[in-house]
């Protein structure tokens, strides 16, 4: 619990943090670059989780466990995606989103 | 009696069938015919083994022979309504193992004589153990459903050897013919064990003939066109049966399919599968019997006995000798269904069925005799007709008194094995309808006639000179035909009203010396006829054919059923029935099916756009998505 500010301007703060992201995912031209964008999601997440925790149910901790696992799982995710990508890099030289267009129907 | 290893009896053929016939590049020929031959050896003496066993052992329990089973429920319907598979051994198919046996074996020597140098060898002898397979399955079903199936399999390995020769166009129809011919009598047949089914509940054939069972006595409960059902049931199977043994009117595919081999002709078309329809008749005869106080089974004399003056008209004029033996055991066939159709049930009154049987037996060794006979003489002058024969007895002396004795068993003189049977039938015939009895005499009067006119046209007859000097056939051939013309001396004697009588008790059999005087005599008469008509060569034959006129013509174009069943085929059901129907399904049956399949083309291709194959779309469209059902659920929320 921060003193002086509500749980509203943090959530208001997460909430923003979250559709950088999504924006982010949507639109950046690099795989690399939408990988961040989802790791800014899965922060925006985290926080909330921690805060909620925090704010509303002080004696708790569950809010605070989940988090720590949902970084564990973003750690595990976060290895897979850059291997996918490596491997995507070998097979067509680049990490560019436009060139992953090959298989469409 | 244990029956349990009589199940091999038509599994042997069935294992040589797969062996053969799945290594018909790679098996060498002369191992092939000698796989075939010990298969069929091994496969007969388990069926002489099983009739010993059965006949003189222990078959017969206070004085009745019993009906020994042994099956296991393959299909369930209802409780009492199942499909089952197994052997059923009893006075009859024990007969017919021996029959089919025999015939198959030595057709099994005698081709590897008879095919030697072909290219199909291996794949001709894995066809004959196919058939042999599946007319072992016929003769040991122990129901309906279970004869069915092995009887539309031995339509197919009769479809398998017309066609052999698969190359000859007339070889192929002919194969088509016959299969299509029989199929649709089978039709027929089906509909018949469909009707038996659904009214008497069962198609197990000890059930159904049990005479105080209760489908025999119930045979009134429900009546169709002022017909007992079971009596419509009844004359729909022997429909079947009438198609598979060449009855009239189902009769047109039996000369054609004299294109096989000369060895097939004798194993399926003289011997064993055509008369299938007798046996089928036999194995259901309580129930032609006692059904309609004998109906159906009145139907069946006056169709044999039809048949059999009609062929044996026809078998004068042919002359192709292999068409002539086709129109003669069509003619004889029909003498064993109305033997079948004048029968009784009890002690002496079943002499027609015992006739019937008995006929069956010699039948199919003297007629076997005589393809086989034909066949050797077909090997050696290349020609199926009278006009390229002539005087042969001189190079093929075997051949010749093998095929005299034939002959004289087939014309009914003493005491060769057909004097028995037919005087017996005769018998039967006379003691219950006189009409047919006339009938019997002349077509056995005819049946001499048309024996002799072959006999002498091939063996004498006029001296022809030969290109290539005939000479007599291999011993795998004539041996065969030595066998054959023994047991066509002694299966005459073979005490057939002891073992095989409809009530399976057994009575003594007499000879009627007037009837048999009267067979006989008239037997003589045609064998003179012929004498004197063909022994030498002269004109006598042509100015008599010439006198008969439109008869002969008629006669020697078999009556124009082939044309009539032509007409009504091609011009009415082709051009009134089918070719609408066939314009109705391409336009629009199959036009909505097709359009249905365009339209979804058409579609697809219109919207496949959308699938960009960009993540980020799809991530964009599902964001979107979650967002607007976000908005929903909020607006419904706050009101």
């Amino acid at each position: 619990m921060i003193a002086g500010i509500s749980i509203f301007e943090i959530l208001t703060v997460t909430s923003i943090l979250f559709f950088i992201g999504i924006y982010g995912f949507i639109t950046r031209k690099n795989l690399i670059s939408v990988l961040i964008s989802i790791e800014l999601i899965l922060n925006a997440s985290v926080v909330n989780f921690v805060v909620i925790n925090k704010y509303l149910y002080p004696d708790m901790l569950q809010g605070v466990i989940f988090s720590i696992f949902i970084i564990a799982v973003a750690a595990a995710e976060t290895a897979l995606a850059v291997s996918i990508i490596i491997n995507l890099y070998r097979q067509i030289s680049s990490v560019e989103v436009k060139d992953t267009e090959i298989m469409k129907y | 009696m244990n029956i349990s290893y009589t199940i091999l009896i038509p599994l042997i053929p069935l294992a040589v069938f797969l062996l053969l016939g799945l290594n018909s590049k790679t098996i060498k020929p002369a191992i092939s015919g000698y796989i075939g031959v010990l298969g069929l050896a091994t496969s007969a003496a388990l069926s002489f083994y099983t009739a010993y066993e059965y006949f003189f052992v222990s078959g017969k329990v206070d004085g009745v022979y019993q009906t020994f089973v042994n099956k296991t429920v393959w299909m369930n319907f209802t409780e009492t309504l199942h499909i089952d598979m197994g052997v059923l051994i009893d006075t009859i198919s024990i007969m017919m193992l021996i029959v089919v046996s025999i015939v198959s074996l030595m057709v099994h020597i005698y081709s590897r004589g008879y095919m030697k140098g072909d290219d199909g060898y291996t794949r001709f002898f894995s066809y004959l153990s196919l058939f042999t397979f599946s007319m072992y399955g016929l003769v040991l079903a122990t129901n309906l459903f279970q004869i069915y199936i092995f009887w539309e399999l031995v339509g197919v390995s009769s479809f398998l050897l017309i066609g052999y020769y698969y190359t000859k166009p007339s070889a192929v129809s002919a194969a088509k013919k016959a299969f299509i011919v029989t199929r649709f009598a089978d039709l027929g047949f089906l509909i018949g064990i469909l009707i038996m089914g659904y009214f008497t509940g069962t198609y197990d054939f000890e059930t159904l003939n049990n005479p105080e069972g209760a489908v025999i006595l119930n045979w009134a409960s429900t009546s169709f066109m002022g017909l007992s059902v079971i009596t419509w049931a009844l004359l729909l199977i022997f429909i079947g049966g009438a198609g598979k043994s060449a009855m009239f009117p189902l009769h047109i595919w039996l000369p054609d399919a004299m294109e096989g081999p000369t060895p097939v002709s004798a194993l399926i078309h003289a011997a064993t599968m055509v008369v299938a329809g007798v046996f089928l008749v036999a194995r259901l005869f309580p129930m032609f019997y006692f059904v309609e106080h004998g109906f159906a089974l009145n139907v069946v004399a006056y169709v044999g006995a039809f048949s059999s003056l009609f062929a044996a008209i026809i078998a004068i004029t042919q002359t192709d000798i292999k068409r002539v033996l086709a129109f003669s055991t069509m003619s004889q066939i029909g003498y064993m269904m109305l033997a079948l159709g004048v029968s009784g049930y009890e002690g002496h009154d079943g002499v027609g069925y015992m006739a019937s049987m008995f006929h069956l037996f010699t039948h199919a060794m003297f007629k076997a005799l005589l393809f086989l006979g034909a066949g050797s003489v077909i090997h050696a002058v290349h020609s199926n007709y009278l006009k390229d024969m002539g005087g042969l007895r001189k190079y093929m002396p075997i051949t010749n008194i093998t095929f005299l004795i034939a002959a004289l068993t087939i014309a009914g003189v003493p005491p060769f094995a057909g004097f028995w049977s037919k005087d017996e039938i005769l018998v039967a015939a006379f003691e219950h309808n006189k009409l047919i009895y006339y009938v019997g005499v002349f077509v056995a009067g005819l049946t001499a006639f048309y024996m002799f006119r072959i006999y002498f046209g091939i063996f004498w007859g006029k001296e022809k000179t030969y290109e290539h000097t005939p000479h007599e056939s291999p011993l795998s051939m004539t041996f065969p035909l030595i066998v054959l013309a023994l047991l066509s001396i002694v299966s005459g004697f073979i005490p057939f009203s002891e073992l095989i009588t409809p009530d399976r008790v057994g009575f003594e059999a007499h000879l009627n010396y007037p009837l048999a005087a009267i067979a006989t005599g008239v037997g003589l008469i045609g064998i003179v006829l012929a004498w004197v008509f063909y022994k030498k060569e002269n004109s006598l034959s042509d100015t008599y054919a010439t006198a008969f006129g439109p008869l002969y013509k008629w006669a020697s174009d078999k009556f124009y059923l082939d044309e009539i069943y032509l007409f009504i085929t091609k011009k009415i059901i082709f051009n009134l029935i089918s070719a609408p129907i066939a314009k109705f399904d391409k336009k629009y049956v199959d036009g909505t099916m097709e359009g249905i399949g365009n339209k979804t083309v058409w579609l697809s291709g219109r919207i496949k756009g959308l699938q960009s194959g960009k993540f980020q779309d799809y991530a964009f469209s599902f964001v979107m998505g979650a967002v607007i059902i976000a908005l929903v659920f909020i607006y419904l929320w706050t009101n």
